[in-house]
C-alpha cells in the first residue's frame, strides 16, 4: 500500500471538558491532540504526529520537538523538574533518531517560589545538559500570581540534526522484527507517586531520568539500518508506546511477559498498589524495535553501554492479531495490553 | 518475591493444570463462580483461561465493590464533596466511577475538593491537620476493608477528632451469594471462594452453600497457582460427589477468622434492613452501618444526603453478568457504548469489574501464540 493511501483514522473529540486524564497520556491525550488541536494546524510535517517533527532546511534533515513539564513535587528521588525539562526534550529528539544541537527554555513561575528553589533547577537545567552535550541557547520567563500554578512550570524546545545512520518509520515494521528495552521500567513513574506523600508508602526507588542519546548513539553505529522505530516510554509507558506502534504500523505485538526488565522495588509497589508496571512512566528507558537478523548485535551493543546492562529483548512483532499488544506468560497465558486509559490509580478494596 | 514468585512457577501451575485436565470429566460441563473481583482481575492479567480444558467456564462473580455500588450512592457522596468544607476522600478505586453527574475525578478537575488516600486512617490524618475542614471518607468494600474502617472511628472517638466522618457503603458478601444462589437462571457448579474476605470471616460463613446447595466452595488467594489449585479442588469434589468448603489460602486464611477485626466490625456497624446493589437490586441484611453510638462521624447522619435512587440505563445489562447470567461480550453495550474510557455500567469501571477485565485482557487475546522469545 502506498504511504499516501494510509490515512489514520479520524478521531473526534466531544468531551465537554478538560480532565486531568486528558493529560495522563493515554487514550484520552490521543483524543485531545488527534481530535481537537492537530486538525486545526493539519499540515504534512504535523500530521505524522511522531515524538519530533522533521523537515529539510537547507539540505539538512532537521528534528525539533518541544515538551512541557509541570511536576509535583518539583524535586523527587534521582531528579527534579529542571533534569526532566531537559532530558526528556532531548530523549524525544534522540528517539526520532537525531541528536539535540540545542534547546531553548521557558519557565512559567509562581509569585512568592524561593529563589533558591528556581536557582536549584536551573543549575540541574545546566548539568543534564552538559552531560546530554548540548547548549540552552535561549528561553523566555513570565511570572504568574501565587496560586495559580505549582511553583513552576517549565518547557523546552530542542532542535536536533537527523542521524543519517537511521530510516526510521513505523511502517518499515515487519513481522519478525524484536522489540528490545533499553532496561528496568517503571521507577519514574513509581517514585513521583510516592514522593506525592498521599499514600503513606515507602520503596527505595528512584527517577532513571537520563539522556538516552548514548543508547540511541550506539544502536545506530551497531545496527542504524536494522533500527525501525524508537520511542522513550514516558507517560502510559511501555504499554502505551506499543500500542501507539501497532496502530500505526497494522502490526501485532507479543510481548513475553517474564522478559519485561523490572526492579524489585518497582514490581513490590505494583503488586501492592495494582497497577501494571507496564502503564507507569519512565523518563530514562527506550523501546526499539530492530530487525530480526540485527537483534542479537544490537542488543549485544545496548548492554555495552553504561547503564544498559538491563537491556532485554522482550518481544517480538507478528502479523496478527492486528492492532494488538499481547502479554504472554511463562505458563501458557495471553493477555490483551492495552494503553493506559487516565492516570494509573491504586487498586484497593 | 517472596509470596508472588512460588504462586507463578511455570512448572508448578503446569503440574497443577495437567492434574486438572485428568480430574475433569470430559463429558461434563463445569460453571465455576469466583466470587471476588481481585480473582477475576487476576484470571484476565495472568490469562488463566487459556491453560484450563475447554469444558471449564469461569462464572464471574459480585465480589467488586465498586462495581456492585449503585450511581444513588455515588450521587449521595459527591454531593458531600460539593460542600465548600469539606474534603471527601476515597480510595482510587473510586475515582472513575460514574455518579448523573460525573465521575470524582471530574468533580474534582471542576475544583471539589476529592482526595486519593491509600486507608481510611490517612483520612483521620488528613482531618486533624486541618482543622477548620471537614473530612469525609467514601468508605466502601466487603469485610475486607470494612475493619479499617471501624479501626478508624473508634481512633476517632478516641481522639475526639469531631472533623472526620464515614460515608459508609460497606456491604457483605455471604448475602450477595445467596442471591445469587436464588436467582432463577442459576447454573453454576462451585465456588472459588473470597480469599481477602475470608481473611477477615474466616470460612465458615461459606458453610451453608455447601450444606443448604450441595456446591463445593474452596476459599482461594490470588496468584495463578492459587486460582488454579482451587479450581482442582473443586473438580476433585464435583467428582467424588461431595460438596465441602475448604481453604486454599490457608497461608492467610485462618478457618475461624480474624477475632479482633471481627470484634472491631461488631463494636461500630450495624446490618442494615437492607442495601441496593447495583445489577442486584435491594438485598436485606447485606450492608452495614454505623450504630447510633457512632452518630457523630456517620457522614449519612451529619449531612442530609439527598438518597435518590438512580436507576441502571435499560440496555444495560450488569445485574445479569452478576449474576453470571451472561458473558460480559453478551451485553448489548459492551465495547460500543460501554467501555473503560466511557463506562456506563459499574462493571466497567473498576480494574476488577467482568466487563472491564474481559475489555482490556480478553479482546482476541487468546488468538496469539505464546511468544517465542
Amino acid at each position: 500500500m502506498a504511504l499516501a493511501e494510509r490515512k489514520r483514522p479520524r478521531v473526534a473529540f466531544s468531551d465537554e471538558r478538560i480532565e486531568m486524564a486528558h493529560g495522563a497520556g493515554g487514550k484520552a491525550s490521543r483524543r485531545l491532540v488527534e481530535g481537537l488541536i492537530a486538525p486545526a494546524f493539519a499540515n504534512p510535517v504535523l500530521d505524522t504526529l511522531s515524538d519530533a517533527a522533521t523537515f529539510s532546511l537547507g539540505g539538512v534533515r532537521i528534528a525539533t520537538t518541544a515538551d512541557g513539564y509541570v511536576v509535583r513535587p518539583l524535586r523527587f528521588p534521582g531528579g527534579s523538574i529542571g533534569e526532566l525539562a531537559v532530558n526528556g526534550t532531548v530523549n524525544d529528539l534522540a528517539v526520532s533518531g537525531a541528536c539535540a544541537r540545542a534547546l531553548m527554555a521557558t519557565f512559567v513561575l509562581e509569585a512568592g517560589l524561593e529563589s533558591a528553589t528556581l536557582r536549584a533547577e536551573v543549575a540541574a537545567m545546566a548539568a543534564a545538559a552538559e552531560r546530554a552535550g548540548v547548549a540552552i541557547v535561549g528561553g523566555d520567563t513570565k511570572v504568574v500570581e501565587h496560586g495559580l500554578c505549582d511553583g513552576m512550570y517549565i518547557t523546552t524546545f530542542g532542535i536536533g540534526e537527523i542521524d543519517v545512520r537511521f530510516a526510521l518509520d513505523p511502517r518499515s515494521v515487519r513481522p519478525g522484527d524484536r522489540v528490545l528495552l533499553s532496561g528496568p521500567i517503571g521507577s519514574h513513574g513509581i517514585t513521583i507517586l510516592l514522593a506525592r506523600g498521599e499514600l503513606d508508602l515507602e520503596a527505595d526507588v528512584r527517577s532513571d531520568t537520563r539522556s538516552v542519546w548514548p543508547f540511541v548513539d550506539t544502536l545506530g553505529a551497531a545496527c542504524g539500518s536494522g533500527v525501525r522505530w524508537m520511542r522513550d516510554p514516558t507517560r502510559g509507558g511501555v504499554a502505551t508506546a506499543l500500542n501507539e506502534l501497532v496502530r500505526e504500523s497494522d502490526v501485532a505485538i507479543v510481548l513475553d511477559e517474564s522478559a519485561v526488565p523490572l526492579g524489585t522495588q518497582v514490581r513490590g509497589a505494583c503488586e501492592l498498589l495494582g497497577l501494571d508496571p507496564l502503564h507507569i512512566a519512565n523518563e530514562g528507558q527506550f523501546l526499539a524495535i530492530v530487525a530480526a537478523a540485527d537483534a542479537p548485535c544490537a542488543l549485544a551493543a545496548l548492554r555495552a553501554v553504561p547503564g544498559g546492562e538491563g537491556a532485554a529483548d522482550i518481544g517480538e512483532v507478528r502479523a496478527e492479531p492486528a492492532r494488538m499488544v499481547v502479554g504472554a506468560t511463562a505458563y501458557g497465558g495471553t493477555r490483551a495490553i492495552d494503553m493506559l486509559v487516565g492516570d494509573p490509580l491504586p487498586r484497593i478494596c | 518475591m517472596k509470596y508472588v514468585d512460588e504462586y507463578r512457577d511455570p512448572v508448578l501451575i503446569e503440574n497443577v493444570t495437567r492434574e486438572i485436565a485428568r480430574s475433569v470429566d470430559r463429558g461434563r460441563h463445569y460453571r465455576i463462580m469466583e466470587v471476588c473481583g481481585g480473582h477475576t482481575h487476576s484470571i484476565y492479567r495472568h490469562g488463566l483461561r487459556d491453560v484450563l480444558p475447554d469444558n471449564i467456564e469461569l462464572v464471574h462473580g459480585p465480589g467488586c465493590p465498586v462495581c456492585v455500588l449503585p450511581t444513588g450512592r455515588v450521587d449521595d457522596g459527591l454531593s458531600i464533596a460539593e460542600r465548600d468544607d469539606v474534603i471527601l476522600t476515597c480510595f482510587g478505586d473510586m475515582m472513575r466511577v460514574p455518579g448523573t453527574r460525573g465521575t470524582p475525578l471530574e468533580f474534582k478537575a471542576r475544583g471539589a475538593d476529592i482526595r486519593m488516600v491509600y486507608s481510611p486512617l490517612d483520612a483521620l490524618k488528613l482531618a486533624q491537620s486541618n482543622p477548620a475542614r471537614h473530612v469525609c471518607f467514601f468508605a466502601i468494600g466487603f469485610e475486607t476493608t470494612a475493619p479499617s474502617t471501624a479501626l478508624t472511628i473508634l481512633r476517632a472517638r478516641a481522639l475526639g477528632v469531631e472533623n472526620f466522618s464515614v460515608f459508609c457503603n460497606h456491604v457483605t458478601i455471604v448475602p450477595a451469594m445467596r442471591a445469587i444462589l436464588d436467582s432463577p437462571g442459576m447454573r453454576l457448579d462451585g465456588f472459588v471462594g473470597p480469599g481477602h474476605v475470608a481473611t477477615i470471616t474466616g470460612c465458615r460463613p461459606y458453610e451453608f452453600v455447601a450444606r443448604d446447595y450441595a456446591k463445593p466452595v474452596v476459599v482461594a488467594g490470588f496468584e495463578p497457582l492459587d486460582i488454579l489449585q482451587a479450581i482442582l479442588m473443586i473438580v476433585r469434589q464435583l467428582r467424588a460427589g461431595e460438596a465441602r468448603v475448604e481453604n486454599e489460602y490457608a497461608r492467610f486464611v485462618p478457618w475461624n477468622g480474624n477475632r479482633a477485626a471481627l470484634a472491631a466490625l461488631e463494636t461500630v456497624f450495624a446490618l442494615r434492613p437492607f442495601f441496593e446493589w447495583r445489577g442486584l437490586g435491594f438485598i436485606s441484611q447485606s450492608a452495614l452501618e454505623l450504630r447510633p453510638d457512632f452518630a457523630p462521624w456517620d457522614a449519612e447522619r451529619r449531612f442530609a444526603v439527598p438518597g435518590v435512587r438512580v436507576t441502571d440505563p435499560k440496555a444495560a445489562q450488569c445485574g445479569e453478568v452478576l449474576k453470571g447470567v451472561l458473558k460480559p461480550a453478551q451485553c448489548k453495550l459492551f465495547g460500543n457504548q460501554c467501555n473503560p474510557e466511557h463506562p456506563i455500567g459499574a462493571l466497567m469501571v473498576s480494574s476488577e469489574g467482568a466487563c472491564a477485565a474481559h475489555y482490556r485482557y480478553a479482546q482476541r487475546a487468546a488468538e496469539a501464540e505464546p511468544a517465542g522469545v
